[in-house]
């Protein structure tokens, strides 16, 4: 167990190392939230204002929600573009050699995601507070909110890096975001699920993201709902990619790093 | 031309990509029609414009990055060595830009039709909504030659996609700018230029003749295109006098 921790600390630790010494992978990360939740709290807070659209405590903090899921699942995914790059590098395969539990190789990475989104998380909630988000939710309630976004984030990197470590090209990289980008998106980004054009709804409604954007609004709310649902999918979501990363740690292993 | 039909990733991602997005934007934002004063009873025809200035980034980019890719791999050098000129080949450059930008105006707007989406300004509000997609494609490609020349690397010209985005996002795509609450994204959305190309196209779909709309749009495209192209002109003779 101590092996398999050591190496995962050393693999966090290069990955975070990376990251934050290197403003081409650094602000990418921090700005694409920021940017995101400026363009949709700000430009779209009118949204308010449609007939049915009921949020105690205002659109900046409806959107800051999906936002902050956003930017967990994306931190999973940009970390997986770092496990493809020490692929194409030659480093995992010396990696593969050193490592006496190549599981601490994918628990590290899931530490160095972790980290990299604590950074974003940081930022983009220090953002929205400045631009007047209200919180409904007391410290628990909050707590819950950013436990959900910690497996949201599990499972961005756990998909990104089994989808890394079976093709260990670059050119896999659509694949490891859009399929993240395409659930997010086909949630009820925008409104209300209630809301939604009625294809939309029925996509909605089978998308387990909904699961978590309504658990995680209704949280900063202060109105927990359904949170338990929300809960589990994510806990099923990052169980189900546990074994697809594991898989593509073994696929990786066969092929020879 | 040929380049592009042969890379699918160049040509598949700016027909398939903007009509994704406007198709959840247009389910998750149909209910803001209801908001007092929105200009159109669905949120299909308002959104229609968003894929065409989209569509043009992507096909600038691409274009930017074939661009960037010549020189980085000494093609631009050999080609300087022939008789052809530096106009020549950055018409050549921009006439694929070109044709493909009209290909996904075609695209886009036969899918809005098939969508269900009326043009208020018929027949010929469709031709002059082809040739202001064509002069938007012709701007935002120019300034994709500019990078690519003045930086030659691929990189450059991608990051310039984000940029791009930046001002795709924080204009009027999803609001009408007098519908925008806060007051700060209003005066930003205002000063962006790329919101006046959206309204411009926006007022062929929804409104029909809009003189303003109209004038405003084919003013700023055409003054981006005159900029862009100076600019690349100036950077591919620098370009060739290096090589």
């Amino acid at each position: 167990m101590k092996r398999t921790v050591d190496v995962a600390f050393a693999v966090a630790w290069r990955m975070l190392h990376n990251n934050f010494t290197n403003p081409s992978l650094l602000l990418p990360g921090l700005a694409f939230p920021l940017f995101f939740f400026t363009a949709f709290a700000g430009g779209l807070s009118r949204v308010n204002d449609v007939p049915g659209f009921r949020f105690p405590v205002g659109y900046t903090a409806f959107q800051f929600v999906f936002v902050l899921l956003q930017s967990a699942a994306f931190a999973g995914v940009f970390t997986g573009f770092g496990i493809v790059r020490d692929f194409e590098s030659g480093f995992a395969r010396r990696l593969m050699l050193a490592a006496p539990d190549r599981r601490g190789i994918l628990l590290g990475y899931g530490i160095g995601a972790l980290g990299r989104w604590s950074v974003t998380a940081t930022v983009l909630t220090c953002v929205a507070l400045l631009a007047g988000m209200q919180v409904g939710g007391n410290g628990v309630d909050v707590f819950a909110l950013y436990a959900l976004a910690v497996l949201v984030n599990a499972c961005g990197l756990l998909w990104s890096a089994g989808v890394a470590m079976r093709l260990r090209t670059m050119q896999a990289a659509p694949l490891m975001q859009l399929p993240i980008f395409l659930s997010l998106f086909f949630a009820p980004v925008f409104v209300p699920v209630d809301l939604l054009a009625d294809w939309l709804r029925v996509i909605a409604h089978l998308n387990p993201v909904t699961l978590l954007l309504e658990g995680g609004r209704s949280l900063i709310a202060g109105t927990p709902t359904h949170v338990a649902y929300a809960f589990a999918a994510a806990l099923a979501l990052v169980a189900g990619f546990s074994v697809w990363a594991v898989r593509g740690l073994r696929n990786a292993e066969a092929a020879g790093g | 031309m040929i380049r592009t039909l042969r890379q699918p990733a160049n040509w598949i991602t700016p027909l398939v990509f903007p009509l994704a997005l406007m198709a959840v934007n247009t389910g998750g934002l149909d209910a803001a029609t209801n908001i007092p004063g929105f200009p159109s009873d669905s949120f299909l025809p308002f959104f229609l414009a968003f894929p065409f200035i989209q569509g043009s980034l992507f096909a600038t980019i691409n274009a930017g990055v074939d661009l960037a890719r010549d020189i980085q791999t000494g093609f631009l050098n050999r080609l300087s060595l022939t008789p052809m000129s530096g106009t020549a080949l950055l018409v050549g450059h921009l006439g694929g830009v070109i044709v493909l930008g009209f290909v996904q105006a075609l695209w886009y707007l036969g899918a809005g039709l098939v969508m269900g989406v009326r043009l208020e300004s018929g027949f010929a509000g469709a031709a002059v909504l082809f040739v202001l997609a064509v002069l938007i494609v012709l701007a935002f490609g120019s300034f994709g030659a500019f990078a690519a020349l003045r930086t030659g690397s691929t990189e450059a010209v991608q990051s310039l996609f984000p940029v791009f985005f930046v001002f795709l996002f924080l204009s009027s795509m999803n609001l009408p700018r007098n519908l925008i609450e806060t007051d700060w994204f209003r005066l930003v959305a205002s000063a962006n230029p790329v919101s006046y190309l959206i309204e411009g196209i926006r007022s062929l779909v929804i409104f029909g003749w809009d003189a303003e709309a109209l004038a405003l749009a084919f003013s700023i495209s055409i003054g981006l295109a005159i900029a862009g192209l100076a600019l690349s002109s100036v950077a591919m003779r620098g370009r060739l006098a290096r090589t």
